[in-house]
């Protein structure tokens, strides 16, 4: 692992291991950090963006007949439950994939998006009132022009208190990725644990959560703007 | 016009929501469809668009049997208006209104100038026309609705429960716009209520369905107050339907009593001068009665005052002269000095009449007028 040469550098010049020291580390190691930070952008939304592709058929299944619902609903929650790095671990064997195959976690975290996702979308879609769904219908909307027209726009907010969720555990389940080698901010924490033997050395496994929270954030902050973008009639409401 | 040939609903547990329903709603009409929860009101609207299919039977519209038109090609030439407007929320009014055009592929820019133009005629402000329905009243919003299902000028109009939601001064105000739009419309409308009271005031001819989807009786309201045909309508028309019957009687022209009137701004003692039994009718400079003015048993120093608008009772009601002989008893019974007040079209005061000239001129109607009360 690539990480490991590098380490005898922090430790050479010795004497900060205090936890504030992360900012030093992270110029140390620039180049590296900016790297495994974009690698953990863009393994924490693309899942997303796919498991959301994946949700709104599935969730509009799950909501045009009422018996999908509650098995889909199930089935989707319990894969939530499967441990991040178990599933990391099986992904490759199951997929045919090499292992540390750079699809291994854009997969798994797709599962995940899935597993949060299809829920919100049934839900948003439940959250379009029927008298609306009622009068698109009778004014002559086909079901598909409905639901790409009404139902999905109406279900924007719903939809995007998800997503928020989605992409906020994502950052979070990526680091865990990094522990199992794969580039990304969870690296710094698998740096952190090598370099605390014999004595615990914290500036790269701060720099790590310093760094996922502020992607976490950013992240939120980008969506909530977006749905507020998206949906200027809810601020309508708000100002009556 | 619209026809139903024995349509039939009856839904897989069994339950029968509209009977072999044979009726005819004229073009150009309100076809009122009436009937307690359960009588298959909405469903029978509802087959007409094919939100729901029926088990047997046929519907035409216009000698098209509405099977042999696709669903949504039909449904965008037929308006249709619910209860709670059902508007989009994240659409403005203007946009809401516009849908229908949009859908037909009209061009954007016209279907937006025609929305405006149906705002205007449904009475709303074109400030409204950028607004969200969240920031409408439920009348604004069912306004909306109207003109919304008016925009791709459909000659069928559906109307389930439109005015229900609202409160009772909002819907007598949007039923007497919705008569005066219908005047230059003529759309062909089906309107469907559980309220007899809108019923009688709205449609041309008045459909009462009965528990289980069979048609009772289908008359215009004069009839249906007349002559309910069974027990059910009798009992579901009501119990004053005698006096309602009055609201479609011609009254024909009324010899009035002539009134002498005061004005805004008079001294009290010159209005007592001119005091009828003690009251006295006060009008503004155009002859508008504003109300009635009560003179009698004041002290002299009462009376050192002038006429002002708080001293007025303002009970009583107008009558149109050529109107209703419900409207005119009204007039009569509701005034506080038993004078009712008669006015012309444009609301002039014209003279008064008593409510036992009313009567009078109700017993005289013949036994064929009264039974036909039209």
């Amino acid at each position: 692992m690539t990480g490991v040469l590098l380490l005898p550098q922090p430790l050479a010049n010795g004497a900060d291991s205090s936890p504030w020291h992360f900012w030093g580390y992270f110029q140390d190691h620039r180049h590296e950090d900016l790297h495994w930070l974009w690698e953990h952008t863009y393994l924490s939304l693309l899942p997303v963006a796919i498991g959301l592709a994946i949700s709104l058929p599935l969730g509009w299944l799950a909501r045009r007949y009422r018996w999908v619902y509650p098995p889909m609903i199930s089935i989707t929650g319990l894969l939530y439950t499967i441990p991040s790095i178990a599933l990391f671990i099986i992904v490759p064997p199951l997929f045919g994939l090499k292992s540390l195959d750079p699809l291994q976690v854009p997969i798994a975290l797709t599962v995940y998006s899935v597993a949060l996702l299809v829920r919100v979308v049934a839900d948003g879609l439940a959250s379009v009132p029927d008298d609306v769904l009622q009068a698109a219908t009778a004014m002559g909307y086909g079901s598909f022009r409905r639901l790409v027209n009404v139902e999905l726009p109406i279900a924007v907010p719903v939809i995007a208190a998800g997503l928020r969720v989605a992409t906020v555990s994502n950052v979070s389940l990526v680091a865990v990725a990094g522990t199992i080698g794969m580039d990304n901010l969870g690296r710094l924490f698998d740096q952190g644990i090598q370099l605390s033997t014999p004595t615990a050395y914290y500036p790269p496994i701060v720099l790590g959560i310093v760094l996922c929270v502020l992607l976490a954030t950013v992240f939120d902050v980008t969506i909530v703007l977006l749905n507020r973008a998206a949906t200027p009639w809810r601020r309508a409401v708000a100002a009556r | 016009m619209i026809r139903f040939e024995s349509v039939t609903k009856r839904y897989p547990d069994g339950t029968v929501a509209v009977d072999s329903l044979s009726l005819v709603a004229d073009s150009g009409e309100i076809t009122v469809f009436v009937g307690p929860s359960g009588c298959g009101k909405t469903t029978s609207l509802r087959m007409i668009n094919r939100m729901i299919e029926p088990t047997s039977g046929s519907i035409f519209i216009d000698d098209q049997d509405v099977t042999k038109v696709s669903r949504t090609e039909l449904r965008r030439g037929i308006g249709y208006v619910i209860q709670h407007a059902g508007l989009f929320p994240h659409r403005t009014v203007v946009d809401n209104v516009a849908t229908v055009p949009l859908l037909l592929g009209h061009d954007k820019k016209k279907a937006r100038t025609r929305a405006l133009e149906l705002l205007e005629l449904v009475g709303l402000p074109a400030s409204m026309a950028k607004r969200y329905p969240a920031q409408l009243s439920g009348g604004q919003q069912q306004r909306v609705g109207v003109a919304r299902a008016l925009a791709a000028n459909p000659p069928v109009m559906l109307m389930d429960e439109p005015f229900s939601a609202v409160d009772p001064v909002v819907r007598a105000q949007l039923q007497q716009e919705f008569l005066r739009l219908q005047q230059e419309l003529h759309k062909t409308i089906v309107f469907v209520t559980h309220d007899i009271d809108e019923a009688i005031k709205l449609g041309d001819r008045v459909a009462v369905l009965q528990v289980g989807g069979h048609l009772a009786q289908l008359a215009t309201p004069a009839e249906l107050l007349a002559h309910p045909a069974d027990a059910f309508v009798a009992g579901f028309v009501g119990r004053d339907r005698g006096y309602r019957a009055l609201g479609f009687a011609d009254a024909g022209q009324m010899p009035l009593l002539a009134e002498p009137t005061a004005q805004l701004g008079w001294d009290l003692a010159k209005a007592r001068d001119v005091a009828v039994d003690g009251w006295v009718l006060v009008t503004d400079a155009e002859q508008m009665p504003l109300g009635w003015l009560r003179l009698e048993g004041l002290s002299d120093s009462a009376l050192s005052g002038q006429v002002t608008e708080a001293s007025l009772n303002l009970g009583g009601t107008l009558a149109v002269q050529g109107g209703t002989l419900r409207a005119l008893l009204d007039a009569a019974l509701s005034s506080p000095s038993g004078r009712g007040v008669v006015v012309d079209d444009d609301g002039h005061f014209l003279g008064t009449v008593t409510a036992s000239e009313v009567l009078e001129r109700i017993q005289q109607r013949t036994p064929v007028a009264r039974g036909d009360a039209g």
